[in-house]
């Protein structure tokens, strides 16, 4: 690992969709917890796969495999949402397993390649190179649905 | 100072409040309702709002303040009549007032010339009636501090040299105000050495002691640099009550001129006329007060104690009104699963034991919701002057009269209503009400009346805006709603229907809201907005007559009383007071009108049926009517539909959990809630619905309405 | 011991303008919203020196000092007038009502009180 200072270091989850591995910054993470069935919400977009509740708050949850442009995720109790803060907004993301806690410097990241697919550009900030794994940086903000979307899907 | 900033804060706040009084006081004068209390109330607001701001140095507010509290006191020592016009200089005049108090808050700017003009409009009528002694400049104030406001300016002739000889004799009237020559003449002493002689002569023996009485004189002499005038100014609030000589020692006793009464400090011009008032005022008073007295202890018998308030951080009752919605999620999950294990008979104590404690939940529920319901008073009180704006803008004469300020709501919808409140006013004014010419022509008094009233009407809240305008303009509203292809010409529409066309997305353009409306925001989103609270809001007119505008929003954004369905195995709440009654359909009681148009025969008329797991895009194969039951709803707008679902499992009281939070609004869907096996169901915007399919209805091709039979 | 003031006025500014100046000096402080509450306070805690506001609703400064001197507990406590008025009219009024001095506002925290010094002990 490269030398960290408290200055530049930043800390991830990594996690595993499909064989891919991601990862986002912790700092948005609230809370990680099992597969719920989701109560599924209407004129909704494919990856919005419903809602649940959230200790009494109502969590929309994301599939996450399918908004990158992955197929729909096929559930199981083994499936993992993370609880993440996106604006003012708390959101839950599907994934199929978290892996770990990477600790790095922002100098670590690296663009990510052009052949990437402009799903993936869109939310992929960029590539962090560990033990000879890729792991892609999620940026969160464009993950939502924004309402453009919402009045086409209707 | 952390201390004087709070200080400040609680100064505005007090000006909020005076302002709320002085406007309530003008708009009852202009009722006509005033009696002599309400114009002392409205002086005293303006009084107290000139007082504070000159403790914090706001000279515009206070100059203006000083001028507007002139031409009230006049009003309220009755040389200026309180007729409709100079009440409604004085209404203008307190809006100015609020613009520099909020400027001196927020450090903004006011309009200086609408400013300066009101001044000189409150000069005019107080110039009109008074008299210039009446009319003291604030500067006069401002010199004022401490014991002595006034500098006695009496003439300080060069002494000859010589101790000052100060012959001091209290009458009795100074000890029963309670002065005290001990503290007088140590402050005497303050200014220099002095030597001080007492004269007892004047005491009487024992028995004839009045122990009231004043015996004692003293002659106080003191070194003579300090001048004269500052000798007087320690007895200066006292001189009328004692005998007091000033003189150099050796000099021969000067004349009694020298006693003058205070009074004579005042400057030249008011002089002569405030010694006038000073001797009149005694009597009266005297008459003044048994009136006085009387209606004090007439006021003080009228009213009853004021209930006890505490005040309580708003956060605080939030937490405490979440838990107790967590609450009952969670007696509704125990009694569920108590209820599945089956294992518990309906008469054991264990079932009579929850069924209490369902009952305890909603009691406790109530009350907690009762603790953050408010009047909606708050929101009401910014309306007239907004009117009185609009109306100045537009060139129309408006009235406003509110009803029913005391009705109570949840907080969480108090804060929704100002918007669609000012927003169906702005329309009553700009569009409803016509102008004071037309209004004559049509034989209508030239000024129009606006209601605005909140009452209480089956659970919920019911806001209405009506006024005495010219109505809905039906040919024209519909004519236009062709043009931009919003309805279908050849559907017939019935009068209520086309009035409601205005909330059409896309019907409001620039030129139905004017300029002076300002945001040109169209009634659809109003009405979106109001949706989104799982309001409703229509419109009802009568040509030449005028329009209603009704807005109903349920009491409150956490609860809602529902009925507990299923479609295409999804379980959702339909809000109860939506629900007219439920119906299971028999076969020729549904009548088809296309693929996925049907109507259902209820009674004498057709109601359009709507499958709500297709409308929500559940499934795509629609539910056998026969196999479903219905829910015949009522929206707002009058438009009756009937819901067809899968089943009915129940009804339940649930709260309201929010979409938008964390997510969007979406299509059909009001809001959610979180059920006894802590999954979220979805709660039906049953408006939306109706709504979507009549849309639905008008720009498709007109199919013939088939006869039952 | 210390010295308890009665403060009577309508604004809550004013009140807690005077509460922290007063308190500040040294002394203890009782406080009433109108002459009415002014006379009830007066009555439960008694006081050392009284300042009252002239416009005030339910029972004006006048009334309230009048109240004051025809009562027994009180008739030769101090009372000093703090209003924004000066006019000669209104203090010759309060000085008939039994005021004992007259105050003008905004005040001079030093001022007051010295003003409050110079009549007491």
């Amino acid at each position: 690992m490269t030398d960290i200072n408290s200055a530049n270091r930043i800390e991830l989850i990594s996690f595993r969709i499909g064989d891919q591995e991601y990862c986002v910054d912790i700092m948005a993470v609230r809370e990680i917890r099992g597969w719920a069935a989701a109560t599924p919400l209407p004129h909704s977009p494919a990856y919005v796969r419903g809602v649940i509740n959230l200790r009494g708050a109502v969590l929309p949850i994301i599939d996450l495999a399918n908004r990158l442009g992955f197929g729909a995720t096929e559930t199981s109790a083994r499936n993992v949402i993370i609880v993440v803060r996106i604006g003012g907004r708390v959101v839950g993301l599907l994934v199929d397993a978290v892996s770990e806690i990477l600790t790095t410097t922002a100098d670590a990241v690296q663009p990510t390649p052009d052949v990437a697919c402009d799903a993936v550009k869109k939310f992929v900030k960029g590539i962090l190179a560990v033990e000879g794994r890729m792991i892609s940086w999620i940026v969160l903000d464009q993950i939502l649905p924004d309402d453009a979307v919402l009045e086409v899907a209707a | 100072m952390d201390a004087f900033e709070s200080i400040k804060v609680t100064f505005f706040q007090e000006c909020d409040e005076q302002l709320a009084e002085l406007e309530n006081g003008l708009m009852a004068l202009e009722a006509g309702d005033g009696d002599g209390e309400v114009i002392n109330a409205v002086f005293r607001a303006v009084h107290s709002v000139k007082g504070g701001a000159g403790a914090f140095g706001y000279e515009d507010l206070v100059k203006f303040a000083h001028t507007f509290e002139t031409a009230l006191d006049l009003m309220r020592s009755g040389k200026l009549a309180i007729d409709a016009d100079a009440v409604r200089v004085m209404l203008r005049a307190s809006d100015v007032l609020a613009d520099l108090v909020h400027a001196a808050r927020d450090g903004g700017s006011v309009d200086q010339e609408r400013c300066d003009t009101l001044a000189e409009e409150l000069t005019l009528l107080a110039s009109g009636e008074s008299k210039p002694a009446a009319m003291l400049e604030p500067e006069e104030e401002e010199d004022s501090f401490g014991f002595t406001p006034l500098q006695i300016a009496l003439d300080d002739t060069p002494a000859p040299s010589g101790r000052w000889r100060i012959k001091f004799k209290p009458h009795q009237a100074l000890y029963a105000k309670g002065n005290d020559p001990l503290f007088l003449l140590r402050e005497v002493a303050r200014l220099g050495e002095c030597e001080i002689e007492m004269d007892a002569d004047g005491v009487p023996s024992l028995d004839a002691l009045d122990p009231d009485g004043s015996y004692l004189s003293w002659t106080v002499y003191l070194d003579g640099e300090k001048a004269e005038s500052d000798i007087r100014d320690i007895f200066d609030f006292v001189e009328s009550d004692c005998d007091l000589v000033i003189d150099r020692e050796g000099a021969a006793p000067k004349p009694v001129v020298e006693i003058v009464p205070p009074v004579a400090a005042t400057p030249a011009v008011a002089a002569p006329r405030a010694v006038a008032p000073a001797r009149a005022e005694p009597e009266h008073r005297d008459e003044a007060e048994p009136g006085k007295a009387a209606a004090s202890a007439g006021g003080a018998s009228a009213s009853a104690p004021p209930a006890a308030t505490i005040r309580v951080d708003l956060e605080r009752v939030d937490r405490l009104i979440d838990l107790v919605g967590e609450l009952v999620i969670n007696q509704a999950m125990l009694a569920q699963r108590v209820g599945e294990t089956g294992a518990v008979e309906r008469s054991s104590s264990v079932a009579l034991g929850l069924d209490e404690l369902e009952q305890l939940t909603r009691e406790l529920q109530d009350s907690v919701m009762a603790i953050r319901a408010q009047p909606v008073k708050s929101v009401f009180q910014r309306m007239p002057r907004l009117v009185r704006e609009i109306a100045t803008a537009t060139g129309k004469q408006v009235r406003l009269v509110m009803e029913g300020e005391g009705t109570e709501v949840d907080k969480t919808v108090i804060e929704r209503l100002s918007d669609p409140i000012t927003h169906m006013l702005r329309n009553a004014v700009d569009h409803g009400l016509e102008g004071p010419d037309e209004r004559i022509d049509a034989g209508k008094p030239a000024e129009g009346t606006i209601k605005l009233a909140a009452l209480h009407r089956s659970g919920r809240i019911v806001i209405e805006v009506s006024d005495d305008g010219r109505g809905i303009n039906r040919e024209r509203v519909r004519a236009k709603a062709i043009e931009k292809g919003l309805i279908s010409p050849d559907v017939p529409m019935s009068d209520e229907e086309i009035d409601n066309i205005i909330f059409l997305p896309g019907f409001s353009t620039a030129s139905a809201i004017s300029d002076i409306s300002g945001r040109g925001v169209g009634m659809d989103v109003v009405k979106r907005s109001i949706q989104a609270l799982g309001g409703r809001i229509s419109i009802t007119s009568q040509p030449g007559r005028g329009s209603t505008f009704t807005l109903s929003l349920p009491l409150t954004l956490a609860v809602l009383d529902g009925m507990v369905v299923t479609s295409a195995e999804q379980t959702l709440i339909a809000p109860l007071t939506t629900i007219i009654e439920t119906l299971q359909p028999k076969d020729g009681e549904v009548h088809r009108m296309g693929p996925n148009r049907a109507v259902l025969s209820v009674r004498d008329s057709f109601v359009p049926l709507i499958d709500v797991g297709v409308s929500l895009g559940f499934h795509e194969t629609p539910t056998s009517p026969t196999d479903g039951v219905i829910l015949l709803v009522e929206s707002e707008g009058g438009g009756r539909a009937a819901l067809l679902v899968d089943a009915i499992q129940g009804q339940r009281q649930v709260v309201i959990k929010s979409l938008e939070a964390n997510y969007q609004r979406v299509e059909g869907v009001a809001a959610a809630t979180i059920l006894g096996d802590g999954r979220v169901a979805l709660i039906l915007d049953v408006d939306g619905l109706v709504a979507q399919r009549a849309a639905d209805n008008r720009t498709s091709d007109p199919i013939p309405l088939a006869k039952a039979g | 011991m210390t010295k308890r003031i009665l403060t009577v006025d309508d604004s809550r500014m004013m009140r807690e303008m005077l509460l922290l100046v007063l308190k500040e000096a040294g002394f203890d402080v009782v406080q009433a919203e109108d002459g009415e509450h002014g006379v009830e306070v007066l009555e439960q805690h008694g006081a050392d020196v009284i300042i009252t506001d002239i416009n005030m609703p339910k029972l004006d400064g006048f009334g309230f000092i009048e109240r004051v001197r025809a009562g027994q507990s009180h008739r030769a406590t101090p009372i000093l007038v703090l209003s924004t008025e000066s006019e000669a009219a209104k203090k010759q009024r309060a000085r008939d009502a039994g005021a004992t001095g007259w105050i003008v506002k905004p005040f001079d925290a030093v001022k007051l009180v010295d003003a409050i010094r110079r009549v007491s002990a």
